[in-house]
């Protein structure tokens, strides 16, 4: 039998209702996986009892034969997400003892759908990176290890942790944020899979705020199937967030295997850049074929305002943030330093103290750009280009169903690669950030391995509030790519 | 629009963090590579573009004005770093603002 590690969403849940397994045995050999590989850092808190008293509650359920869709399914949460009674950090030394007295829209849905709660994952602080090396609590290594080699790899970022934590199989599945990639990115990087739907699907409600114009919440899975399982329970209308749109929510897994046939797929000619690894360039064209046999059509579009993406994005997510960030002052939670001095010198003293160096960067810019003189000149010209980026894509969406392209212009690097500069870093997310800045859903499937034996992803972006030609896509690809690869370091 | 070294001192000031006098150069020099990237958006012609401030692509919607919840004071007070408790009741504590 498969070891309970192993198993995917879809499994478990046909495995529990069989009650091959109970959820129990599921919550306790994933606790017994998180503490064997903890050397991977992928969580910062492991919620051991309460997985256990959720499982015993499900294995009630279940045996009452009143089960919900997520029931005995155990997840990770990125600690982004508040969760009531449970510390949250963000990652951050500012939040390091913060315990929220109330619980997102986001987990508290999949509470209520079932899920068994094992923790909290790592994150880049304030989830402001590419990398999982701006944590306070430290790098989330990688899974995945190129060929030959011992060296520890970044797991990508943001939710660096929620994609490491899904990979070596220490959860089903995890929630995560993606504000300029960081869901899609990390999935790449570790092979797995994970989507950033429509801005307005998942309520930002309770979790700690970036940059409020591009943040959304999503999943991690190992399978497409697993990844709309979870969306579906994540999604819906919340009144508490203003920007949570109230549309209906389909069942998105059953997209899943309807196939590409008719389906119009775009390939824009400005994410080829110079100098791309020939793997992602190959990789990209194996794609384009194994969309085309499973009878989608092939469509050269333009979005020509693709380059300045990134440039813009780097105005606008960190002006949001300096002004999001703006809350913590040492005063109502989180950490203070006080050195003596007035109210000045605690939130100074407080905010030196409490901020990593990349998130200080990101609130100094954000201050600049948004400061007297300097705000139409930055913030202003930023936004208008924000709005042709928008309008590349309803243009190209006027003829096409979805849009491919490479998840990320890498496979995985090695902690402290990449460092020297940040702009350096930023470059990660060049595939990414407009989907973001548009509000598109986008999806990362793994689709290959390069030739380090590392996982490369590709994406699929697709009109708003239109995940499910999405996920269509992307189990097409899933199902071309038959990549069953795994990562070196793994539970079972 | 290059940074000096006063500049940075001003924008950390009004950002409310700390910089260390040895940090500045640093700072200046990392904020002046990330400032020159963004410069080449000046490039791109966006007159008569209006400015797109989010993604969302329906009508916020309004809610009823009225109270939806209150009398939390312990959960609000629960993560205070200092706190003051006194006849008029329970409060966040802070260095002394008015002499």
């Amino acid at each position: 039998m498969t070891a309970p590690t192993d198993l995917t969403i879809a499994e478990a849940r046909a495995a529990l209702a069989a009650k091959r397994i109970s959820a129990r045995e599921l919550a306790e050999a994933h606790l017994a996986a998180i503490e064997r590989l903890k050397d991977l850092n992928a969580y910062i808190t492991v919620t051991a009892e309460r997985a256990l008293a959720d499982a015993a509650a499900a294995d009630a359920r279940i045996a009452r034969g009143e089960a919900r869709p997520l029931e005995g399914i155990p997840l990770a949460i990125k600690d982004l997400f508040c969760t009531e009674g449970i510390r949250t950090t963000a990652a951050s030394r500012i939040l390091g003892t913060f315990v929220p007295p109330y619980e997102s829209t986001v987990s508290a849905r999949l509470w209520a759908a079932g899920a068994v709660c094992l923790g909290k994952t790592n994150l880049d602080e304030f989830a402001m990176g590419s990398s999982n090396t701006t944590s306070a609590f430290g790098n989330v290594v990688n899974p995945w290890r190129r060929r030959g080699e011992n060296r520890d790899l970044v797991p990508g970022g943001s939710s660096g942790g929620s994609a490491a934590a899904v990979a070596a199989r220490l959860c089903l599945g995890a929630t995560a944020t993606d504000t300029g990639g960081s869901i899609r990115q990390p999935a790449a990087f570790t092979g797995t899979v994970g989507i950033k739907p429509t801005y307005g699907r998942c309520s930002r409600w309770g979790i700690v705020a970036f940059a409020s114009s591009l943040d959304q919440a999503g999943p991690i899975a190992r399978t497409v199937r697993d990844a709309a399982i979870l969306l579906r329970e994540m999604s819906g209308h919340d009144p508490k967030d203003s920007t949570s749109a109230d549309v209906p929510v389909p069942d998105f897994e059953a997209a899943v295997g309807l196939g590409v046939k008719g389906l119009r797929i775009g390939v824009p000619k400005e994410y080829r850049l110079d100098g791309m690894a020939p793997e992602i360039e190959a990789l990209w064209r194996q794609g384009i074929a194994w969309l085309k046999d499973a009878g989608a059509t092939i469509h050269d579009i333009s979005l020509p305002h693709t380059r300045y993406a990134l440039p813009t994005y780097y105005i606008v997510a960190p002006a949001e943030a300096s002004s999001n960030l703006a809350r913590y002052d040492g005063v109502r939670y989180g950490l203070r330093v006080d050195e003596g001095g007035d109210l000045d010198d605690l939130y100074e003293a407080t905010r030196g103290a409490g901020f990593g160096a990349e998130v200080r960067r990101r609130i100094l810019i954000g201050t600049y750009v948004l400061s007297a003189g300097y705000y139409d000149a930055y913030y202003l010209k930023a936004q208008r280009v924000r709005a042709l980026i928008q309008r590349d894509f309803d243009e190209a969406f006027r003829s096409v169903d979805a849009i491919l392209t490479p998840a990320t212009p890498s496979s995985a690097f090695a902690i402290g690669e990449k460092q020297d500069d940040p702009v350096t870093m930023y470059l990660n997310d060049v595939f990414t950030v407009p989907a973001n800045l548009a509000g598109l859903p986008g999806i990362s499937v793994p689709a290959g391995l390069d030739a380090a034996g590392l996982p490369l992803g590709l994406q699929v972006l697709g009109r708003a509030f239109d995940e499910e030609t999405v996920f269509r896509v992307a189990a097409a690809i899933e199902a071309a790519a038959a990549f069953d690869a795994l990562p070196q370091v793994r539970a079972a | 629009m290059s940074l000096d070294a006063e500049t940075v001192r001003r924008i950390a000031a009004l950002a409310r963090i700390r910089v260390k006098e040895e940090e500045v150069a640093r700072l200046q020099g990392e904020l002046n590579h990330i400032l020159a990237w963004i410069e080449q958006l000046a490039e791109v012609d966006t007159d008569g573009v209006e400015p797109l401030p989010g993604a969302m692509r329906m009508k916020l919607k309004m809610r009823e004005d009225v109270v939806t919840e209150g009398d939390l004071h312990e959960a609000i007070l629960a993560n205070a770093p200092d706190r003051a408790d006194n006849a008029l009741g329970s409060f966040f504590a802070v260095p002394k603002v008015v002499e």
